[in-house]
């Protein structure tokens, strides 16, 4: 029953998009002054119908309707309900089903935010965000149908993979595509705006709310996957450079330096094309981080059905998109009116494009890495993957004139600041930071050249936007932001820094001293839970002067037969300590990797920071103080 | 000569020319250093020479019973169903790591019999099979 429900919806969806289409183009040609009302109506019409058809899909995980044959690959009844219902977007079909509601209620959501836009403007938006959306819901009903029937209905279904069986993964992709989706509002409605010659400061401000929503969504999204890898995957660290991790950085990058254009467009009305160019640029990176994820042309670490169809028809549908986009921009171009007539070197448009730079390089390096493999497989047919030490190699000192340039950015002056006279705040901070990088870099054998100045500068930063807060001039959120970012830079590389770990195959009774600290093997009990066995290992870590047990697990589960790691962590404020054991045979030998990661909870909480930073932004009304 | 504004134009375009060629210069040393090759036994024993210093990845299935486990470290034979390594590793191992189970090591060569490996990777999924061992195997 849920499935013709939710079948019969996705293509009474693809009608109203059809006719959405046809009746915005050509309304966009006439010269009406006001919106049609049933533009409206039909959206919210399509908006109900995805929801619903999304609902019978979660509907049917929750009653485990295994004639469905999406539930009946990924669910099992005895699957907690929460993890029934995140298995609705745990699988490729239902991902993308949730990919389309997004994409419709951010239109409905737009329609009903820019009442007091250009009508022509508003008509071409819902028209490039309708053909968006027509491209997804054809694709969905040809390739990937999440309501496709088994008969027989069989009695019991396959499992959703327990590594996914998380709670922050459950949300991770929903977050991670409120974020990507977002971006599908931004680029439609820059083409709509390049096209109806409204791109001014005007439109800066109404779209700015736009970018920032996405901004944080994929900023969270990425926060969550990072920390579901972290205690997950059990390898100890919090990114791997792993493809799948670096499409969302990609986009991530672009957002960010959308972000600050955006303000100069809106404080300066300069920067038109390139806030165009942008913003095609985060779409088509989100897209296509959905195709490479999808498709199984990269080769991860992390595993997703995969079917070369579904790739062909993304990567059609991108490029038939791209070029639309490009197309747009090259005939539209001569409507774009600059009206500065002159930069100077000393302002914050200058520091916001040296921003820009930064992240168009530290775009390029991860898109090299990511996409390299895939070039040199297609002409060589060689097998390659690109190593973390490439990404350090050429991101590391790039920080450091980053760094400098982001102590002082933000406080120039619009349009043309002066060299000012001496101020002696920075040299005292400058001096703080450098005695407090002595102490630090005295307790380490590291021998890093670039560790020095990277530390030293990361410090001052972290004071100068400390400093910030009581100075500056600038908006609460900015601070916010460039505070959690210059913390996360610090704990990161102070955790680069100081981690240390050790391996080992321990038997129980066993003890192994590493860096002054005794690890013991006390205990392995096992027991029957809900839908795994649990074997449960009781280590105890004695140091100098205190001790602390840490109690991981290893799970077995039947539905799908597969065996998982449940690391125990014990954090504290100033470190981590982690601890992951495995079972390699049954000969009695676990393979123990304990770790020490000093910081670590500072990542997580500097992410929030930054992310809390621009939710302030969204939130507050007027922001004409920046 | 020329005016203000089309020298300043003119510096302006040397110096992203001079940024674009030094960002590909870095690109494409840093990529020759730190690309890892994708090896099967086959291929080890076919190779002339053993570069000690580059990284490679082995990938093939774990030979049934040649898994030897002590204290510090783990020792494996991977096979493609004609030739063999037999792998060296100390560290921690994925869930999926068994023996007759699809994996791959990335470590350093000592000669064409031994793989010192710092890392074992094997996917999340039991069915799940890395593209690259497939294709070695297919291809034997």
């Amino acid at each position: 029953m849920s499935n013709y429900l939710g079948n019969y919806s996705l293509y009474i969806a693809l009608i109203a998009s059809v006719y959405l289409i046809f009746k915005s183009y050509l309304d966009a040609n006439s010269e009406n002054k006001y919106l049609d009302k049933n533009f409206v109506l039909i959206t919210s019409i399509q908006t109900i119908m995805i929801t619903v058809s999304f609902f019978s899909l979660v509907a049917a995980f929750v009653i485990s309707d295994f004639s469905n044959e999406t539930v009946f690959n990924n669910s099992h009844t005895l699957k907690p309900l929460f993890y029934k219902v995140s298995g609705t977007w745990g699988n490729h079909e239902g991902s993308l089903l949730l990919w389309l509601l997004v994409l419709s209620i951010f239109l409905f959501i737009f329609l009903l935010n820019s009442r007091s836009q250009d009508t022509k403007y508003k008509l071409l938006t819902i028209l490039f965000q309708q053909i968006i959306i027509s491209g997804f819901l054809v694709f969905i009903l040809l390739t990937s149908n999440p309501f496709k029937t088994l008969y027989p209905i069989p009695s019991e279904g396959l499992g959703l993979n327990p590594i996914l069986q998380d709670p922050a993964l459950a949300i991770h992709p929903p977050i991670l595509y409120l974020g990507y989706v977002g971006t599908s509002i931004i680029f439609s409605a820059s083409l709509a705006s390049m096209i109806s010659g409204n791109i001014g400061d005007k439109w800066a401000r109404h779209i700015k709310k736009w970018v920032l929503i996405s901004w944080v969504f994929l900023t969270i999204g990425i926060l969550l996957g990072s920390i579901w890898a972290y205690y997950e995957l059990g390898w100890g660290g919090f990114w791997f450079w792993d493809p799948v991790e670096n499409v969302s950085l990609m986009p991530w990058f672009c957002l960010t330096a959308l972000l600050h254009t955006v303000i100069v467009l809106q404080k300066r009305n300069s920067f038109q094309e390139w806030t165009i160019i942008l913003s095609i640029t985060t779409f088509s990176l989100s897209m296509s981080g959905t195709f490479l994820v999808r498709s199984g042309i990269l080769n991860s670490i992390h595993t997703f059905a995969n079917d070369p169809s579904r790739g062909l028809y993304i990567l059609s549908f991108l490029f038939i998109l791209i070029l639309m986009s490009i197309l747009i921009f090259f005939f539209n171009q001569n409507k774009i009116s600059n009206t500065v007539k002159e930069n100077f070197i000393l302002s914050k448009e200058t520091a916001i494009l040296v921003n820009n730079w930064f992240m168009m390089f530290f775009l390029s390096v991860v898109l090299v890495g990511t996409i390299y493999p895939i070039f040199l497989e297609v002409l060589n047919g060689s097998k390659i993957s690109v190593g973390s030490p490439f990404y350090h190699n050429l991101l590391i000192p790039f920080l450091i004139p980053f760094l400098i340039f982001m102590s002082f950015g933000p406080s120039l002056k619009w349009i043309k600041d002066k060299l000012k006279k001496f101020n002696y705040n920075i040299l005292i901070i400058f001096f703080v930071s450098l005695l407090i990088s002595y102490v630090i870099l005295t307790k380490t054998e590291n021998s890093f050249l670039l560790s020095i100045p990277l530390i030293v500068l990361s410090i001052y930063l972290l004071l100068v936007t400390i400093k910030d807060f009581f100075v500056s001039k600038s908006s609460i959120s900015q601070k916010i932001s460039h505070f959690g970012f210059s913390l996360l830079i610090t704990s990161i590389l102070l955790n680069g820094l100081f981690s240390n770990e050790f391996n080992s195959n321990m038997k129980v009774g066993d003890e192994r001293i590493f860096n002054e600290k005794v690890v013991k093997l006390k205990e392995v009990n096992v027991t029957d839970v809900d839908n795994y066995k649990s074997l449960k290992a009781s280590f105890e870590v004695t140091n100098k002067n205190s001790s602390f047990a840490l109690y991981p697990e290893v799970r077995i589960y039947q539905q799908p037969l597969t065996i998982t790691s449940e690391a125990d962590i014990k954090t504290t404020l100033f470190s981590d300590n982690f601890l992951v054991f495995n079972i390699i045979k049954d000969d009695g030998y676990y393979n123990v990797r304990y770790q020490y990661k000093p910081l670590m909870i500072w990542i997580w909480i500097s992410t929030i920071f930054i992310s809390l930073g621009g939710l302030l932004s969204v939130i507050r009304k007027n922001d004409q103080k920046y | 000569m020329y005016g203000k504004k089309v020298k300043f134009r003119a510096l302006f375009i040397f110096l992203i020319l001079i940024s674009l060629a030094l960002i590909i210069f870095l690109l494409a040393k840093s990529l020759e250093e730190n690309v890892v090759y994708f090896k099967s036994p086959t291929d080890i024993k076919n190779l002339n020479e053993i570069k000690n210093a580059q990284k490679i990845r082995v990938g093939g299935m774990v030979k049934k019973n040649s898994i030897i486990i002590n204290n510090k470290e783990i020792f494996f034979v991977i096979t493609d169903f004609k030739n063999e390594l037999l792998v060296n590793f100390n560290g921690s191992v994925p869930n999926l790591f068994e023996e007759g189970k699809g994996v791959v090591a990335e470590g350093f060569l000592k000669d064409k019999s031994l793989l010192n490996a710092d890392k074992i990777l094997a996917k999340h999924d039991e069915n799940y099979m890395p593209p690259e061992v497939s294709e070695a195997m297919k291809n034997n």
